[in-house]
């Protein structure tokens, strides 16, 4: 098997005498959508929290495409290519849905530190932003604010601003969160579109929307993984069934 | 006799900590029960010392002057919760900045207007007047002991409230999930105007006590209101317990800084220097104080629930 | 956005022609008035990049100002005396060296205050950057080198090459130069790369983070860049009165400055100007009515909060939109 782009090695993380997570390794390799599920309390935001580094594990590795990552900022890491894409807060909600891909291409190009030149004459920015609207089908909609747009498009937006970032590795956090039930066939979609530029890891609590999606899982109880393996060898995995899907098949 | 002055500076501390924790226990408890930071509370204070002061020269009494200005305090509390701060619970900070702070010009200028520019005078009531005596031989006032008494009382009954009494349970309710207090039925409405009221009275009660040591003057409430802030600040916004630590660390700090930095810089530099410099540093050490705590913990001694 | 564009252009021109005319009947007062507007809005443009563009309420921007102020006295005492400050430097009395000293101190100031209060947020950041000026305050009060309590008097306003700033209509240009060229880069900043940044990070701070964009030292920058603007007020304001005092670092200066900016409406570009004359005008014409028109301005500033969030461009020019 190929490398995996986002490695985790043995992760641990105690609040007092709680572990929160205790000693998780999970790979995502290319072109996979790799979902981790787990009954709440499990330690699932708690993990997603330490991979995108809004909190500092307590001992293990985080490695992205070969790199260590591990005890790096939230903003360092996304520009190593750790992708957090959200499903309902805009990037910056009164910007057009221009401006917001625009930003994203100031930040993958690393310099935010320009004072005079206006943005919306630096061509460099514009047609890069436009072009990624383009692609997703927003083009029609690049000036209206990102906070008007419908569902949908706010998706759409999501998409074009990852593609703005040269995203190595993507992490979703509960997309389907909030979402009536039509929800999960918007969202193959949106993931379908997103997996064809770097793979996903997928951390959901609706069991149902990840069996549709997911090409391989972890399950999450009590802060360690209990099992990894497709579809098909997670439903039929004993442990799993004990410990999670008891109450749910 | 350093060492008796030691010590009376030492209670001088308590005391000016006692006081800072009336302020702050009001405002601590605001903000994590109604979410609101409450820029006017120092015009409360200055209206608790108004209301004794003119009460205690119309009756003779001191102490008819201190039920007043519980009295005064927590009915403009309750004036201003229910005309202006009810409609800012939902806006942002700075909205709520804004508004108090135009409260204060209210406040301050209509207190003026009632009482002219002269400060007032309040006069020590004649059963806490005199002085006891310190081992080391120094005197200290009965009053100024009475004030670090009744802050304790303060407290304790504070405690008392919140952990043993159902307005008490219905407060810490509030901090917690605002929804769930209102889906118990609790009248939130009503509970937001006796919280703030209580806060407003502790305020008064700060200001009635300080005012007997102290002028009566338009103005006095908001050094010590920005005090108040350095000690919730310190203590963690929120946090009773942390307006108790942080008051008694500030009023400690502050006036054992005053008393003893131009002492020992005296050790290093000229006498008159030291007491320049050790004058100017003793007034920043507090809010030097505030920012190594926060270097250190960024949400202060005693965080509140995240 | 064409609207708001019309709007600060006779906003400006009004502001230019005001004290021509006042000067041509008489009312040379008012062109002291006029110059006062100048400078609030100078201090209030400066604070508006923290807090209208960066959503960062500081209610400390006095200890900025203040230190605009004490750099112009102090360096012009230092020139009248011929006595040497630190490193042998003897003062001076030329408004670009004394601009240039005060947006250097404030903006070592606010590099102190803005990393450990930047670190913090909402109602901590608000009660933090209060804190500090008030340590400012404070210090100022208990230094008595430079006047201590008394303030600090500055006998002859500084100079600025080939004008007579004693002339009011003249120290008004200067001022009103000043501000124009805070206005415009205010302007260029806002649409910026380093302007979207800033704003984006006002409006979702995770998010920004989340794309690589590190929110502190784009604040940190922010709110250096705003206090040395203020700060360049702050000596243009000792320059007007020729006089300053402890009063100019009190919170009631930081208050007032919030208030400018809101009356005006928060984020405009000519917010602060608008701001800065009603404010202005509001204190005059008030005070020439009733002594307590502190009483009214206090009213007056409740229900704009409470009614009226967009202020005056708010009100005259419509909900704002970017591009």
């Amino acid at each position: 098997m190929a490398e995996p782009v986002l490695a985790i090695r043995d992760l641990r993380k105690s609040f007092g005498a709680l572990k929160a997570t205790d000693g998780v390794s999970i790979d995502l390799y290319p072109g996979e959508i790799h979902a981790l599920i787990g009954p709440n309390g499990a330690g699932k935001s708690t993990l997603i929290h330490q991979i995108c580094g809004t909190l500092r594990q307590d001992s293990g590795q985080i490695r992205l495409a070969g790199q260590e990552i591990g005890h790096r900022t939230v903003a360092e890491r996304a520009r190593l290519g750790l992708g957090r894409t959200f499903q309902i807060s805009s990037l910056a909600g009164e910007f057009s849905a221009l401006r917001n891909v625009m930003l994203a291409v100031q930040a993958g190009q690393g310099s935010s530190f320009r004072f005079f030149k206006p943005v919306m004459r630096d061509r460099a920015l514009t047609e890069a932003a436009m072009e990624r609207l383009e692609r997703v089908g927003l083009a029609a909609r690049a000036h209206v604010p990102a906070s008007e747009l419908s569902h949908g498009e706010k998706r759409q937006l999501e998409i074009a601003i990852a593609l703005a970032l040269d995203v190595k590795a993507f992490l979703l956090d509960e997309p389907m969160a909030g979402m009536g039930p039509e929800g999960s066939k918007v969202l193959t979609g949106f993931l379908d579109r997103l997996r064809q530029e770097a793979p996903i890891l997928l951390v959901e609590h609706d069991m149902d929307a990840v069996f549709a999606l997911a090409d391989r899982i972890s399950v999450l109880v009590y802060g360690r993984v209990i099992a990894t393996g497709t579809v098909d060898e997670i439903r039929n995995d004993p442990a799993v069934r004990t410990a999670y899907l008891g109450d749910h098949a | 006799m350093t060492f008796a002055l030691l010590i009376e500076q030492l209670l001088n501390g308590v005391q000016l900590g006692v006081m800072l924790f009336l302020m702050a226990a009001g405002l601590t408890l605001i903000f994590g029960v109604m979410g609101l930071i409450n820029l006017a509370h120092g015009s409360l204070y200055m209206v608790g010392a108004f209301a004794c002061a003119s009460v205690a020269a119309l009756t003779g009494s001191f102490w008819l002057g201190l039920v007043a200005s519980l009295a005064a305090a927590a009915a403009a509390g309750a004036l201003i919760e229910i005309t202006v701060i009810r409609r800012l619970y939902q806006r942002d900070h700075l909205d709520q900045v804004l508004a108090t702070f135009a409260l204060i010009l209210i406040f301050s200028e209509g207190t003026r207007w009632l009482f002219g520019s002269f400060p007032l005078y309040l006069d020590i009531p004649p059963l806490l007047q005199g002085a006891v005596g310190l081992p080391g031989g120094a005197q200290y006032p009965v009053y100024r002991l009475a004030i670090i008494l009744a802050g304790a009382l303060v407290a304790f009954g504070l405690y008392a409230l919140i952990s043993k009494t159902r307005l008490g349970m219905r407060i810490r309710a509030g901090e917690s999930d605002r929804e769930m207090i209102a889906a118990l039925g609790v009248d939130i409405r009503t509970l937001y105007t006796l919280v703030f009221a209580l806060g407003a009275a502790l305020a008064g009660l700060a200001g009635a006590m300080v005012g007997a040591l102290q002028s009566v003057q338009v103005g006095m409430g908001e050094p010590v209101l920005i005090l108040a802030f350095v000690v919730i600040v310190i203590g963690g916004i929120g946090s009773i317990k942390g307006a108790l630590v942080g008051a008694l660390l500030v009023g400690s700090v502050d006036t054992l800084g005053r008393f003893l930095l131009p002492q020992a810089l005296a050790l290093m530099v000229p006498p008159d220097q030291a007491g320049l410099i050790g004058g100017a540093l003793a007034s920043m050490l507090i809010y030097i104080l505030m920012a190594i705590i926060l270097a250190v913990k960024p949400r202060g001694l005693f965080p509140a629930q995240a | 956005m064409k609207r708001e564009n019309a709007i600060n252009l006779v906003l400006l021109l009004a502001l230019l022609a005001t004290p021509f005319i006042a000067q041509a009947m008489g009312e040379t007062f008012t062109v002291t008035l006029v110059t006062r507007i100048a400078i609030l809005a100078l201090a209030a443009v400066g604070l508006n990049i923290a807090l209208g563009l960066g959503g960062l309420v500081s209610f400390g921007h006095a200890a900025f100002f203040g230190t605009g102020g004490y750099a112009a006295g102090i360096l012009a005492s230092h020139a009248m005396s011929g006595e040497p400050m630190l490193f042998g430097f003897e003062g001076s009395n030329q408004m670009p060296v004394v601009w240039l000293a005060a947006a250097i101190a404030a903006g070592i100031v606010s590099l102190a205050i803005g990393a450990i209060s930047l670190r913090t947020s909402g109602v901590y950041f608000i009660m933090i950057t209060l804190a500090f000026a008030q340590m400012v305050y404070y210090f100022a009060i208990s230094w008595p080198a430079y006047g201590g309590e008394d303030g600090l008097s500055i006998v002859l306003r500084n100079a600025f090459p080939g004008v007579n700033t004693m002339r009011p209509m003249e120290f008004f240009l200067v001022c009103f130069g000043v501000l124009l060229a805070a206005l415009i880069f205010s302007a260029l900043l806002r649409s910026s790369r380093f302007g979207a940044a800033l704003q984006a990070v006002r409006q979702n701070e995770v998010r920004v983070a989340s794309i690589g964009i590190s929110p502190m030292p784009i604040r940190l920058t922010a709110f250096v860049l705003s206090a040395m603007i203020t700060a360049v007020a702050g000596a243009l304001y000792a320059d007007l009165n020729r006089f300053v005092s402890p009063s100019m670092l009190s919170w009631h200066m930081s208050g007032e400055l919030i208030v400018l900016i809101i009356l005006g409406g928060t984020g405009r570009l000519m917010g602060p100007v608008a701001g800065a004359a009603l404010f202005v005008v509001l204190e005059f014409w008030l005070g020439g009515i009733t002594e307590r028109w502190q009483f009214f301005l206090g009213l007056i500033l409740l229900v704009t909060v409470l009614f009226a969030r967009g202020g005056v461009i708010g009100l005259l020019a419509g909900k704002e939109r970017h591009g």
